[in-house]
């Protein structure tokens, strides 16, 4: 037994995702950029929301299309000095482009290969809930899960640090 | 294949799989720090996709992949954090944001 999903929504929510992307690195106004990237991370919450993750869907929202995106921006707007400067001049970069060609190409490879092999995987009756996950989370991984907190806390002060810069 | 048809685990990899090189061509050839920067993000979610996906896909039960991908958030949202801020020193410093400006160590 292999489970899917739909593949209506998935096909939609895969051109909203690539799509949004090849818009981003397309468009030569970098505001117009990070907007393109909130279209993207929004898509990817509805990814997860069709892999029936709901809290990673809502974390999505929350912390990338809420704060990463709006920190990106106003260090978009505070880097500028004129209207102007956003829009950047045509960058092709053809050794990035040929690279990231041959990295592609080398993973779809990798994946059409090894994909036969992979285990069958146990389906439970029904997907776990946000409350088992919160459970796991709480139980299993508390100690990563307070490392990830001091990690936060670390970059935080750092942050305030570097850009701060006053009075030294 | 019908374009309708339910889809698997292969399908989220290989979406996974173009958005990684998405961002990996945008990393190696914006000028922009913040750009690099978007790049960057755009591939640590592609990795995320991943993750869920397989955990998804393989062992719904466990959950695994799921918790994984809170840390790879977590981390990211460290990295973006960061690195914004080391653009801003860098602005201040020498009020640009390109790298090509960025040449102090170079022989």
């Amino acid at each position: 037994m292999t489970e899917t999903v739909n593949g209506v929504a998935f096909l939609a929510l895969a051109f909203a995702t690539i799509g949004g992307a090849v818009m981003m690195l397309a468009t030569r106004n970098v505001v117009h950029a990070a907007f393109w990237l909130l279209e993207v991370l929004i898509a990817t919450a509805g990814l997860y929301l069709l892999l029936s993750a709901e809290f990673l869907a809502l974390v999505q929202v929350l912390v990338y299309a809420g704060s990463v995106t709006v920190l990106v921006i106003f260090t978009v707007m505070i880097t500028l000095r004129r209207r102007e400067d956003a829009v950047r001049p045509f960058e092709p970069g053809w050794g990035g482009a040929i690279m990231a060609a041959l990295f592609g190409g080398s993973i779809t490879f990798a994946i059409a290969q090894f994909t036969s092999k992979m285990p069958a995987g146990t389906f439970p009756e029904k997907t776990p809930d946000v409350a088992a996950f919160g459970e796991k989370l709480f139980t299993t991984w508390m100690v990563p899960f307070e490392i990830a907190s001091l990690v936060l806390l670390v970059a935080l002060v750092g942050a305030v640090w570097w850009s701060g810069g006053d009075g030294q | 294949m019908s374009l309708l048809q339910p889809v698997g685990v292969v399908s989220f990899m290989a979406l996974a799989a173009v958005l990684f090189s998405l961002g990996l061509y945008g990393a190696l050839s914006r000028k922009s720090a913040v750009m690099v920067l978007m790049s960057l993000e755009l591939m640590a979610n592609a990795v995320n996709i991943n993750l869920v996906a397989l955990s998804r896909f393989t062992a719904p039960a466990e959950m695994t992949g799921q918790i994984f991908a809170v840390f790879s958030m977590v981390v990211s949202a460290a990295e973006i954090g960061l690195g914004l801020a080391l653009v801003l020193a860098l602005y201040r410093r020498s009020q640009t944001v390109e790298l090509d400006a960025m040449q102090e160590l170079k022989g």
